[in-house]
């Protein structure tokens, strides 16, 4: 991946980080994006410090002229984007006799329509080159859904469509599109859940243990890699035996 | 400076990989050019930004050859 650039969504922690260190790690420019300003500094300390080139930069993903600004001003400074980790995602958990439309909704903008948002903005530029990688982070939840999460599960589902489609409509200017499902990471989203919520779902993970950001990390860059320039509208699953396709 | 036609027929020989004298006025993009239904959607979006107009879908679904893209922009954009 030597110099192509990656714009990674939600790199500020978590397995976004992860995901855009190992992407720099293998040689890419590494765009990662957060919410507010200090998640931007943040990405710019872990990528610095690992000698990566590429920023940290604030973007509302729910925001398409905020997005169209980010694209043409990372245009001005590294070039087009050649690979888009898809990875902001939000939780509003609720059982759905409780949920809000606020809850199904910020997670439909968020986690979904965010996807649509930037492949759209990105599209074009990778048609003219005759090259990208899309991959977007889904969930196992989006396969075996989950309760209290409903909301969430519709929205990792849907990426599945939102992907297999986008593939066939690029497939004949070289662009895969692919996605990630993980399943119990260790981030801040799983540790929110108490010591027994967890140990009940360790219990369904065949390798016993909850996996790491690096390893959903290490498919993300597999996909994104040219070894995978035949694998597209697919899903790799990252989840420890949890769901098995 | 160049005409609207000239401008038109560089743009459909640059997007659709053919060369500039193989591009005629009643040239039919699919059956002519061999263009698929992406590369017509690229095409239109050239056309926008060249002219820098907006092309609604339903008048881009008429523009299937050169003539009527040079038709289309002469009497929609034409600056």
């Amino acid at each position: 991946m030597d110099n192509k650039i990656a714009l990674v969504t939600g790199a500020s922690r978590g397995i976004g980080q992860a995901i855009a260190q190992k992407l720099g790690q293998h040689g890419a420019i590494v765009i990662g994006t957060a919410t507010m300003q200090h998640g931007a500094e943040a990405i710019n300390q872990y990528l610095s410090k690992a000698n990566i080139q590429g920023m940290g930069i604030v973007l509302n993903v729910n925001d398409t002229d905020q997005i169209n600004s980010v694209i043409a001003s990372i245009r001005e400074k590294y070039g087009e984007i050649e690979i888009l980790v898809n990875n902001a995602g939000i939780t509003r958990d609720n059982l759905l006799v409780r949920m809000k439309d606020e809850e199904w909704d910020d997670i439909m903008e968020t986690n979904l329509k965010s996807a649509f948002r930037l492949s759209r903005a990105v599209l074009r530029a990778m048609m003219k080159a005759r090259y990208g990688r899309i991959i977007n982070i889904s969930s196992v939840v989006g396969v075996i859904g989950n309760i209290g999460q409903a909301n969430y599960a519709a929205a990792k589902a849907g990426m599945f469509g939102f992907s297999k489609s986008l593939a066939r409509e690029v497939g004949s200017r070289n662009i895969t599109v692919n996605c990630i499902a993980p399943g119990f990471i260790d981030t801040d989203m799983t540790r929110a859940l108490s010591d027994d919520q967890q140990q009940s779902l360790i219990q369904h993970v065949p390798l016993g243990r909850l996996g790491r950001s690096e390893e959903v990390a290490s498919a993300v860059a597999f996909l994104a890699s040219s070894a995978a320039g035949y694998i597209t509208g697919s899903t790799l699953h990252v989840n420890g035996g949890m769901y098995m396709d | 400076m160049e005409n609207i036609e000239q401008r038109i027929k560089k743009i459909v020989a640059e997007q659709l990989g053919v060369k500039e004298e193989e591009v005629k006025n009643e040239s039919s993009f699919v059956n002519d050019l061999g263009a698929d239904s992406l590369d017509t959607v690229e095409l239109v979006m050239a056309l926008e930004e060249e002219f820098e107009c907006e092309i609604p879908d339903e008048q881009a679904e008429k523009i299937n050859t050169v003539q009527e893209a040079i038709d289309y922009v002469n009497s929609n954009a034409g600056n």
